[in-house]
């Protein structure tokens, strides 16, 4: 019996791997692949190989460019890594997601990439990466392109991810404002997210936006509230009327298509999503009023 | 270039041994690998999927979940469990006499942890403590008493330091 | 936590000192073999075929795909049962693997024995079973339906018991009434079902090492179906990672030993997290409906009740769990008039039985309610009307039993009104942990509600109804050093602390040691319903007290004394006329004693049909208060604090027992707000503990814990059980808090009436968003 595992140490190596190898299967921080191992729901068979992603030097990069304004973060990052600087001053909201990821063992070895491509509606990077407008790059022996993350999954653990593609990388803007995640779940720390929330203010183009986690089969974009908040925040006093708020959190439950499960039902998850999103436009106002 | 390990066996290294693994079978966790192929039982199983926090070892330095860790992929790591502690550190005295052990089936996990969240910091405050071993369920002690282990050991060096 | 305080003591080790866990140093390295952690030379590894169907005829089992798998050794099934094909705790209805017909999803219904875990995977899943699936029956309150069919030979119905007393004719000035509902919770000890099955070379008897809490009540149920004698059948204990009442009911007992002995190798069985919540019984789902008359001063003149058990696919320990709830739906106050009805049957869901508080977890959730509703209508505050109906010592039960043990009710109320309270709500934003939601960042101090709660329960120690309780332990002194024996299973609570300590006091000797816990000694009893301390800390009492009674002959002999003239005090033998003393080392240099006790609590007797009779052996009170800060518009609730006053008797080993109140109170908590197993057409939703939530350290509040110590005159040493009792109320303490909230909040809230909680139950009542 043999145990292969692959650690290429490049791009190139990679790439040339899901080239060349028949059937591979990638690893990245294993919180997912391995549950499935473990559990027998997957086996690798005699004739994969399994592709560890841990020793790519620019799957682990954290770039910040100034000209663009623009931050760049390896998918091999793991959520341990996302709470301190830059990210945490850079892209507040994905280290506060990262916050409410697992515990610290789950933190260490999770990977914002990994969170992306296993296609999750409840992912918590996700989430506060669609409000940041944050574009993935997906490389493949063909080459490289570029997917808005609310695009690359398809619905519950399907992506537009082929075979032999991996993300390479995530970019977002720089924004200057305001931004801030909340989930809920059953309990205060280690669980999965019943209802999640991403609001990005930005202050340099006056808008806002707003993803919601599972309340439907993808993280989603509230583009109507979103487009609702923009156009009704008073953005030079940064206030906004209770009623616009309400009317926030009324188009928020309305794009929200959640099920019932047994972690929640799908009428509480449209209303927590009302709540969060308006509470953090609140806060979000706010906060950026007291540090004017 | 890249390193495929594609031999019938490969090595770890554990508690500053390099050790063989034989007969693994593919996609195999360093905690099955850790119990049942090196006799390591210190790190235990009660979840296989990364909540339970009962099998953390470090990694490398990082406190990580073994169960969630594919142990041919570690071959150029090092592992540290709990019987790579050495025994008797100020951690496992403090849970021992602090009354944070009752069964003890997640006292390996959580030593672990507390160990790693005190090389991360040295003077950590409650809420810092609780949030460092969320991950490490225990059904007996309602954690009360691990508490106050881990804040006795940062006494107790603080103590020491000054 | 209040000072527990250490007692002064010139012996090491004593009663009322907390010396160190024995097995601490080792656990604390990972050195301790759990039962999981047992291998052998040549080992094999088992595994269960379990049904995928509620309820289905077997209509074929071919195992022949299966068997060809190389590396697969044997297959068992049924046929395979050389002795009794069934087993169980109170009724033998269970069968070692399904015959013809499978009653739950999960059930066994063949077991694998391979080289390795893989290979067993393979096979099982090769095995290929034939059903018909029959109509399943999912609803406990059809299962009495004449109209429904029976699902087992023995009937629907596994008890069917009342409590009536006094003048039904009475009716209260106030009345308050309504239907509570208990969702089933898992014991979710972290150290799965394992154990490793050796068989004897002759095939004619094996050793199995397992984790349990009843070695003996296993021996004779796995010899049995073995059809061995016991004598055959040897059971150690392997290392316990937790049990709560999960592991008293056989798992993979019969199973690993079937395996091994038709292999003659040694097997090793042990369970996945998923396995497990198929493996051993739950807390009952129960439906309870109450209604309480009073006078308008709120005096209690009498209580109605109704209890349905959703007892599953077998019977197990639901008998018990019966009676203690129907026995105990009157808490601690005093009432004299009550008609209560209960009835425990059988359904084509989970089979359920022991854990933690059996019983009267359920009817406690229900009677606090119901105090509070009664609070709320005479205009009272809740903790005066349960002062003003605190049951005391003397008071006579709705069974007709006298409550003899210490009662020390009122005290327990007086001991929650003086703790003072926790700081005001979200004062500061220190840390995520300090807002309802914790870590999701959802909550800031102004979306945040206090509430307080309370709750009361009385308990009752040791079996009932008439069981012959006793536990063994033999006492051996030898060059000084006395060594214990005993089969109680310690399963983490620390009886193998204070049995030396026991030893130590009674004997004025530190050096004790522990024997191996097997069954090469009398029987223990089970470690369960709170009643080791009292039953094997009694037994070893005894013994000790039978080899100190023979020092002091053999002291009297040689001195010419009479040997009642001899006390210990602390490490010393006193000559109490004379005021002589010396150390007790000394004193039994050379001297060889070895004394095996059982010890039996006061005999019980069976209710009668209308559920008369001093069926209780002893009974231990608490009360719990909660502190909750609530997010009212998202129904997230933070526990700020638990207080609690428990009646203990006597603390062998504060620590001991802080340990045992903060777990407990964990574990009520849990009930009250994540723990539930959800079943759908009888399948798990979420069986694992990425949805099967238990507290984490994040959801654990300190608690503030007051300890009564009234030594009770019955009780060896005067101690009480203290396992369950931090477990009952504390359930609706929490959730009384979060009503206070929710009715501070917005004026009038509905009652509040199933636990868990779910949030949408809190927010739903408050947003025009939500429908109902």
């Amino acid at each position: 019996m043999c145990v292969p595992v692959a650690h290429p140490q490049s791009i190139e190596q990679l790439t040339a791997l899901l080239r060349d190898e028949p059937k591979t299967v990638l690893l990245a921080g294993g919180t997912d692949l391995m549950v499935a191992l473990n559990h027998g729901s997957q086996r690798i068979g005699p004739d994969e190989l399994v592709v560890s992603l841990k020793e790519v030097p620019e799957l682990s990069i954290i770039e910040v460019d100034h000209v663009q304004r623009l931050l760049r973060i390896g998918a091999g990052v793991n959520w341990d890594e996302l709470l301190g600087a830059p990210v945490d001053t850079l892209a507040p909201c994905l280290t506060q997601a990262a916050r409410t990821v697992g515990s610290h063992q789950i933190r260490t070895a999770g990977t914002i990439g990994g969170n992306i491509a296993t296609a999750s509606p409840a992912g918590d990077g996700v989430c506060a990466l669609v409000a940041l407008g944050a574009v993935a790059v997906l490389t493949s022996p063909e080459g490289q392109r570029r997917v808005a993350v609310e695009d690359v999954a398809t619905g519950p653990k399907r992506s537009v991810l082929a075979n032999d593609e991996f993300i390479e990388s995530i970019e977002m803007p720089i924004v200057d404002g305001w931004q801030g995640y909340s989930k809920i779940g059953t309990r205060n720390a280690m669980v999965i997210s019943v209802a999640g929330v991403a609001v990005v203010l930005s202050a340099d183009s006056n808008s806002c936006r707003i993803a919601l986690g599972s309340v439907g089969p993808t993280v989603m974009l509230a583009d109507n509230a979103s487009t609702f908040a923009g156009d009704s925040i008073d953005w030079t006093n940064k206030e906004i009327s209770a009623d616009s708020l309400e009317r926030i959190s009324e188009l928020v439950r309305q794009v929200a298509s959640p099920i019932d499960d047994h972690r929640s039902t799908a009428t509480y998850r449209s209303h927590s999503v009302g709540v969060l999103a308006r509470r953090l436009i609140e806060r979000g106002l706010q906060e950026m009023r007291n540090s004017i | 270039m890249t390193n495929i390990h594609d031999e019938r066996h490969f090595e770890l290294t554990v508690n500053g041994e390099r050790r063989q693994v034989v007969d693994g079978y593919p996609g195999e966790s360093l905690l099955t690998v850790l119990r049942d192929r090196l006799g390591l039982t210190g790190a235990k199983g009660a979840c296989e999927e990364g909540e339970c926090g009962s099998c953390s070892v470090l990694l490398d330095g990082n406190l990580v979940c073994s169960c969630l860790v594919l142990a041919a992929s570690a071959t150029q790591s090092s592992v540290v469990t709990i019987e790579g502690l050495g025994g008797s550190t100020d951690v496992q005295t403090a849970f021992v006499e602090c009354g944070a052990i009752q069964c003890g089936f997640c006292t390996p996990g959580l030593i672990m942890a507390a160990t790693n969240l005190l090389e991360r910091s040295t003077e950590p405050q409650t809420d810092e403590i609780r949030e460092a071993l969320a991950g490490n369920l225990c059904r007996c002690t309602g954690y009360g008493r691990i508490v106050e282990a881990v804040q006795t050991v940062v006494v107790q060096r603080s103590q020491g330091a000054s | 936590m209040s000072d527990l305080g250490i007692r002064e003591s010139s012996l090491t080790g004593g009663l009322g000192q907390s010396p160190l866990r024995p097995d601490g140093i080792a656990k604390s390295e990972g050195a301790y073999e759990f039962s999981s952690d047992l291998s052998a030379d040549n080992m094999l590894i088992g595994k269960t075929l379990r049904s995928p169907h509620q309820h289905a005829r077997i209509v074929s089992i071919d195992t022949a795909p299966a068997l060809a798998i190389t590396g697969v050794h044997r297959i068992i099934t049924a046929d395979d049962v050389p002795g009794k094909p069934t087993y169980g705790l109170i009724s033998s209805d269970q069968p070692v693997f399904a015959a013809d017909v499978v009653r739950y999803i999960g059930e066994p219904i063949a077991a694998v024995v391979a080289d390795d875990e893989d290979i067993c995977a393979r096979a099982i899943e090769a095995i290929e079973v034939v059903y018909e699936v029959l109509p399943a029956l999912a609803d406990a309150r059809l299962a009495k339906d004449p109209n429904t069919p029976s699902i087992h030979p023995d009937g629907n119905v596994i008890r069917e018991q009342n409590v009536v007393t006094g003048d039904l004719s009475v009716v209260g000035d106030v009345i308050v009434e309504d239907h509570y509902s208990i969702g089933m919770q898992d014991q979710a000890f972290l150290g799965l079902e394992s154990a490793l099955a050796i068989p004897d070379e002759d095939r004619a008897g094996v050793e199995c090492h397992v984790a349990t809490q009843w070695l003996h009540e296993d021996l004779g149920q796995v010899a049995a179906c073995l059809d061995l004698p016991t004598s055959a059948v040897r059971l150690v204990l392997g290392g316990v990672g937790g049990a709560f009442g999960g592991r008293e009911d056989l798992s993979l007992q019969v199973h690993v030993c079937l395996l091994a002995l038709a292999t003659g190798r040694p097997v090793k069985m042990h369970y996945s997290r998923s396995e497990s919540f198929l493996g051993h019984v739950h807390r009952h789902p129960a439906e309870i409906w109450m209604r309480h008359h009073a006078t308008s001063e709120g005096i209690l003149v009498k209580i109605e009740a109704e209890f349905v058990f959703d007892g599953g696919a077998y019977a197990s320990t639901s008998s018990a769990v019966l009676v203690n709830a129907v026995t105990h739906a009157q808490g601690p106050y005093r009432c004299e008039n009550a008609e209560v009805k209960g009835i425990a049957v059988r359904t084509n869901n989970l089979p359920c039985g022991a854990m933690r508080g059996f019983g009267v977890v359920q009817a406690c959730f229900a009677h606090e309610r119901q105090m509070d509703l009664l609070a709320q209508a005479c205009g009272l505050d809740p903790l005066e009307i349960r002062r003003r109906n605190a049951m005391s010592t003397g008071d006579r039960l709705i069974t007709g039993q006298v409550v003899e043990s210490v009662a020390p009710v009122s005290e327990i109320i007086e001991g929650l009104s003086r703790m003072p309270f926790p700081e005001g709500a979200g004062a500061v934003e220190q840390h995520p942990y300090e807002m309802p939601g914790g870590a999701g960042n959802t909550t800031r101090p102004g979306d945040v509600v206090r509430g307080i709660g309370y709750g009361l329960s009385i308990k009752n120690l040791m079996y009932s109804e008439a069981f012959d309780d006793y536990s063994t332990a033999r006492c051996q002194l030898r060059d000084g050093i006395v060594t214990l024996k005993f089969a109680t299973a310690e399963v983490g609570q620390g009886f193998i602390t204070i049995a030396p300590q026991i030893a130590r006091s009674t004997l004025g000797l530190e050096e004790v040691e522990l024997d191996a816990i097997d069954t090469n000694v009398g029987s223990a009893g089970s470690t369960s319903a709170s009643r080791q301390t009292w039953m094997s800390g009694g037994a070893v009492e005894a013994a000790c007290l039978r080899v100190r009674e023979l020092v002091y002959q053999h002291v009297a002999t040689t001195q010419g004394t009479d040997p009642l003239v001899y006390a210990i005090d602390g490490a010393e033998l006193v000559n109490t006329s004379t005021g002589d003393r010396r150390p007790m080392t000394e004193v039994v240099v050379g001297l060889e004693f070895d004394e095996e006790v059982e010890y039996r609590h006061r005999p019980t007797v069976p209710l009668d049909e209308n559920g008369q009779g001093d069926c209780h052996t002893a009974f231990a009170f608490v009360g719990h208060r909660a502190v909750v800060d609530v997010d009212i518009e998202l129904g997230l609730v933070r526990v700020v604090e638990m207080s609690t006053v428990q009646d203990v008797g006597r603390a062998l080993n504060p620590l001991s027992v802080t340990g045992q109140i903060e777990g407990g109170i964990a574990q009520g908590l849990g009930l009250a707000l994540m723990e539930e197993i959800i079943q759908r057409d009888g399948r798990i939703m979420n069986p694992s503990f990425t949805d099967y939530l238990i507290p984490t350290i994040a959801d654990m509040p300190p608690v503030v814990a007051e300890l009564i110590e009234i030594p009770d005159p019955q009780a060896p040493m005067g101690a009480k059980g203290v396992g369950e009792p931090p477990t009952i109320s504390s359930t609706p303490a929490v959730i009384s808090a979060v009503q206070d909230a929710m009715n501070t909040a917005y004026g009038s809230a509905p009652h509040l009436r199933r636990v868990p909680l779910q949030p949408s139950d809190v927010a739903k009542t408050v947003n025009a968003g939500l429908g109902d």
